[in-house]
């Protein structure tokens, strides 16, 4: 019966056992929280306000967030200027600072106190207060339109450029290369990209609190944390993350009923596109300032966070250098872990033709990482010294936090790639391993190094469950960040901030380029 | 291969650097505190140095999060926990501490607190302590409210923590709560019109302070004392208010499972002791709560003094708890 429902391959096998993996921590953490717990109480109205509000915020940030990245995804699509590459290696950096740092960046743009309040002041016009939900939302889109943007500009990519110049043999006008190439590529990209910034958003915290001005902005994944913290409700606690992951689940299940397999654009000699359509003066201009604008709206608060940890950066105490060795050992074996699991599930997927199996591995995001490390620490505890598996778990969990992007990132080029020569390779019978490293490795390379990029800079800036076990001699970089800043010494912590960014930022561009973006 | 290497790699390190420690035939201490006390820049380190110096032991702190994040750390670990003393509780937790069952009796007898209020108590051992105020900056606010009512009048802008993810939050939200009593929904919704953000925690809310996004932040009587006694600088003053200022007493308590009870007892008598509480002050950035007989340190005596000390016993801070939360997200969640 299994036979005949998979092809019991060595691809299909590892991807079950990833796939089991994946799960097997998502709900088994879940599970070893539910069932230590009596439950005490069910829901009041300030939960059901706090799923509300979570909804709310998620499906606005994710609508604007791609709303936006659609029309500068294809301004960077069809211009070339200098400095082009670094400009959306930059843009990624949001995506990966610890939010604290982020938002302090942001609002030295957007605050009471910052640059565009500074200056309406100085024209004589009254200052805007940014907290609130348009706060959130502000946040929200900084963090994640540059993910969207690289997730559609990919999509711009994989149409060969071929299409585009015999579009421009065919005399098409833009509106006609919209209409026959472009709109239905983003047909197939938009619902997993507004799936992966909804996902992000469904477990936003410390930021949306922050940026909402107060209690209105209660988001589920608060709610969990107080039933933790100060009610010790584990039982409510696991009720709330089955809530999130039953939002996570339903949003999934939606981009994939509306979700097309692919554009089937077939395969091309991969030339980069030249855009015949679009080299109008209008439409340079129009594509010139929405570049500056996006790259503006990104640059400014980094330089920000820049500027902040400069003074302070050759001062940094010991115990932050070597905490951010310990990261980088942390992001790399994240990364690993990731892009393992990753290639195993996209292979189950994409070769049995299982889309739901690709979605099931982007539960990842949508579970709570506080009820993750619970888990986890309840599950150890009994058996081990949890600090011994301090950076392991932080490894582990950073990989699965990560794996959805990555699935995001393969499976569109995984399903492309077999469809353009997996019959050829069938054909010549290269089957497994060999298919791995003849076909997949060398047809997968960009979007690979983009998604080993993304895990490695995620996992360095993640705070996440290391807080829960490390000893205090197992700190990893944002650890000692929030420490510095807990015990005053912000200027250090903003000069942490900065040597982050920067270790983030390179070993993104390392794998990005390690895997020859030309995006 | 490569990921498995890593992992094992990071895997024994770890272990070795564990197995060093048990190796060494000197009994081992546990303390379990918040991450703040652990850090580099906290009390850990000149505590673990000064209390290895006489104990012939080997002190390993082990921090997690704060104050209540600790005690659902313990309470997740239960009777199988490797604590033998938990450092970081304060007055607000003493209570549901308690109920755990998890600690212990202590065995100090007539040891003299120089707390605002008076201290007893069998199985909490206070060891700083501070009062709760707004913290300014004195070149850019003026005429600093002297109360809740006069805040409330003025048009200065402030930043406090979330009571539900926060201590000083929750402190705040006592101290509102202590004063006026069944009218505190009412100051809130006087208060609110000042919030200019609630953060999750002290650092955020301090650091948006820092970068000028408020007037006045929420944080200790004592933290102008970092600025001046570490960083030189004496612009920053906390508000002194008539209406009396909420404390905190932050407390330790050896576990009643402990393996090493003479030695858990041992670093219970030294956390009252002159060498630790000389630590307190510039490290923590609280009060000690047996004042050296050097005095405070130099720099401590310009700060404001309250009239009037305010505090909740622990079994009244738990009743009180919920309902004030309640009533603070009544009011602000509209």
């Amino acid at each position: 019966m299994v036979k005949r429902i998979f092809k019991l391959t060595r691809p299909t096998l590892a991807g079950g056992l990833a796939l089991t993996l994946v799960l097997g921590l998502i709900t088994g953490t879940l599970l070893a929280v539910g069932l230590r717990a009596e439950f005490t109480g069910g829901f009041g109205p300030s939960d059901w306000s706090a799923v509300r509000f979570t909804l709310l915020q998620a499906s606005l940030s994710a609508m604007i967030s791609v709303g936006l990245a659609v029309p500068v995804a294809r301004a960077l699509s069809r211009r070339s200027f200098p400095f082009r590459h670094l400009l959306i290696i930059l843009m990624g950096a949001p995506f990966v600072l610890p939010v604290m740092v982020a938002v302090l960046g942001l609002l030295a743009v957007f605050g009471r106190a910052g640059m565009v309040n500074s200056a309406l002041i100085w024209a004589g016009l009254e200052p805007v207060s940014i907290y609130g939900l348009q706060g959130v939302v502000l946040a929200h889109v900084f963090f994640n339109l540059p993910l969207a943007t690289r997730l559609i500009l990919q999509g711009w990519q994989d149409i060969p450029g071929e299409r585009f110049r015999l579009a421009a043999s065919l005399g098409f006008s833009t509106r006609d290369v919209g209409r026959l190439l472009e709109r239905p590529m983003l047909r197939t990209v938009l619902p997993g990209a507004l799936l992966v910034v909804f996902l992000v958003c469904l477990t936003s915290f410390a930021v949306a609190l922050t940026m909402g001005g107060g209690p209105r902005a209660t988001t589920i994944e608060l709610a969990i944390y107080q039933a933790v913290r100060l009610d010790f409700d584990l039982g409510k606690a696991a009720y709330l993350a089955l809530v999130q992951m039953g939002l996570g689940l339903t949003a999934a299940m939606l981009a994939l009923r509306f979700g097309l397999p692919g554009a089937g654009f077939g395969a091309g000699l991969d030339h980069i596109a030249r855009r015949w359509e679009a080299e109008q003066p209008v439409l340079r201009v129009i594509d010139t300032a929405l570049i500056i604008l996006a790259a503006l709206f990104l640059i400014i608060p980094l330089s920000m966070v820049v500027w902040n940890g400069l003074p302070g950066i050759a001062a940094l105490p010991t115990p932050v250098w070597v905490a951010a060795l310990r990261s980088l050992g942390v992001a790399l074996a994240a990364t690993a872990i990731s892009l393992i699991l990753a290639i195993s599930i996209a292979a189950l997927s994409v070769l049995n033709k299982l889309q739901v199996v690709g979605s099931l591995g982007m539960l990842g995001i949508a579970a709570s990482p506080l009820v993750i490390g619970t888990g986890l620490f309840i599950v150890i505890h009994p058996l081990a010294d949890p600090a011994l598996f301090a950076l392991p778990v932080t490894a582990m969990v950073n990989a699965l936090m990560a794996l959805p992007f990555v699935l995001r990132i393969l499976l569109p080029a995984l399903t492309t790639t077999e469809a353009d020569f997996g019959r050829l390779a069938d054909g010549l019978g290269v089957d497994g391993f060999a298919r791995l490293r003849l076909l997949w490795l060398p047809r997968l390379r960009r979007p690979l190094g983009f998604g080993a990029g993304l895990t490695a800079a995620l996992s360095m800036g993640d705070l996440g469950v290391v807080a829960l076990f490390a000893a205090p001699d197992q700190a990893t970089l944002p650890l000692q960040l929030y420490r510095l800043m807990g015990a005053y010494r912000m200027q250090d912590a903003a000069a942490a901030g900065l040597l982050l960014l920067c270790l983030s930022l390179a070993l993104f561009w390392l794998f990005d380029r390690g895997g020859g973006a030309r995006a | 291969m490569k990921t498995l290497s890593v992992i094992a790699g990071i895997f024994m390190t770890s272990a070795a650097a564990m197995a060093t420690a048990a190796n060494a035939d000197t009994p081992i201490l546990t303390v379990y505190t918040y991450d703040s006390f652990v850090s580099d820049w906290g009390p850990g380190p000149a505590v673990e140095e000064a209390f290895e110096a006489t104990c012939d032991c080997d002190l390993q702190f082990v921090g997690t999060g704060d104050g209540a994040e600790l005690l659902a750390r313990i309470r997740l670990e239960g009777s199988r926990t490797k604590a033998d003393v938990v450092l970081g509780l304060d007055t607000n937790l003493t209570a549901a501490a308690r109920g755990t069952g998890l600690f212990a009796e202590h065995s100090l007898t007539d040891v003299n607190f120089d707390l605002p209020v008076t201290w007893s108590d069998e199985m909490f051992v206070p060891y700083d302590w501070g009062y709760f105020a707004f913290i300014y900056d004195r070149e850019k606010v003026s005429n600093p409210p002297e109360s809740f009512n006069d805040l409330i009048a003025s048009d200065l802008s402030i930043i406090i923590q979330d009571p539900r993810s926060s201590t000083p939050g929750l402190g705040l939200l006592l101290w509102v709560k202590s004063v006026f009593g069944d009218h505190a929904p009412e100051t809130w919704t006087g208060l609110n019109r000042h919030v200019v953000t609630v953060t999750k925690g002290w650092s955020e809310a301090y650091g948006l302070f820092l970068e000028g996004e408020a007037d006045m932040v929420l944080s200790y009587t004592t933290s102008p004392a970092y600025h001046l006694i570490a960083e030189g600088d004496g612009s920053k003053a906390a508000a002194s208010f008539s209406d009396g200022h909420y404390m905190q007493v932050e407390v330790a308590a050896k576990v009643a499972g402990t393996d090493q009870p003479e030695l858990a007892n041992r670093f219970m008598a030294f956390l009252t002791s002159e060498t630790f509480q000389e630590i307190i002050p510039t490290t923590n950035w609280m009060y000690p709560s047996v004042t050296p007989k050097g005095g405070l340190p130099e720099g401590f005596e310009t700060l404001i003094q309250p009239a009037k000390a305010l505090m909740y016993s622990s079994d009244e801070a738990r009743e009180i708890r919920d309902v004030a939360i309640d009533e603070w997200l009544s009011v602000s969640s509209n």
